[in-house]
């Protein structure tokens, strides 16, 4: 049996919650992203992936678990026509949090809550492999390139010794810097005398 | 009901609002090279709205 979340429901009652996150998850599918309290987003993101894993599924039973929580019909047909084959090639983590500045009426910690829109990288690397063999080729030239660096490793060193050069050259430029402090002072001193 | 005894001396009073302090937000500038402003950390920038990269809000 699933342990109930700890702490207090969000809105005040169990009741209350359940609404919050099933009007919540409705407005995500809908928009695709929303700006919400952090606390909201943190308690929403595991319920809105879990519809998403039940979306991802489709068949009748899950269609049907899904429309316990989202009452609007058009949102659940997104959800199991377009959201759900679109992370089809991910398992878990379809969606990302990121803070916000905090709110200006009560200064609440705000986040924004959005599907991630872009392909994982493995995945575009899978695809660009089945559609351009050639790209196999650019693999093989990967240890020309190695050998590309190990000059550079040596330009590095070059660099390293014109900084030794500079450093000599900064300490030559003290004295002179000195030297220039003195006449100031002694500059000082005259206007002292007058 | 529960009242006050004394009344409580400008001395008292002032000796517990010295107490009240503020502290400096924690700023770090900008991760977008063309933005640099100082931001709170792990938050989506106000003045470019970027965040890791991404645009995440409008740019105030």
């Amino acid at each position: 049996m699933p342990t109930p979340t700890k702490g207090p429901r969000l809105g005040g009652s169990p009741a209350h919650q359940r609404l919050m996150l099933a009007n919540l998850a409705t407005s995500l599918f809908t928009h695709g992203r929303i700006r919400t309290t952090e606390a909201k987003a943190r308690r929403l993101r595991p319920f809105a992936e879990r519809l998403i894993t039940k979306a991802k599924r489709g068949d009748l039973h899950n269609r049907r678990e899904i429309q316990k929580v989202i009452r609007d019909k058009d949102v659940v047909h997104k959800l199991i026509a377009e959201i759900g084959p679109f992370f089809s090639d991910r398992n878990g983590g379809y969606t990302r949090i990121v803070k916000t500045m905090p709110r200006k009426g009560d200064n609440a910690q705000m986040a924004v809550i959005e599907l991630i829109a872009d392909k994982t990288v493995t995945a575009e690397a899978e695809a660009a492999r089945r559609s351009r063999p050639a790209a196999a080729k650019a693999k093989e030239s990967g240890p020309a390139s190695q050998t590309a660096a190990e000059p550079a490793e040596g330009s590095e060193e070059t660099a390293e010794a014109t900084e030794a050069a500079e450093t000599v050259s900064q300490t030559e430029a003290e004295p002179a810097e000195g030297s220039t402090e003195t006449v100031e002072g002694e500059a000082k001193g005259e206007d002292d005398k007058s | 009901m529960a009242v006050p005894k004394r009344k409580m001396s400008r001395s008292n009073t002032r000796s517990r609002r010295a107490q009240w302090k503020t502290t400096a937000p924690h700023l770090v500038p900008c991760s977008n090279r063309a933005c640099r402003q100082p931001k709170p950390q792990h938050v989506a920038c106000p003045s470019c709205g970027q965040y890791d990269g991404r645009q995440v809000v409008a740019p105030a």
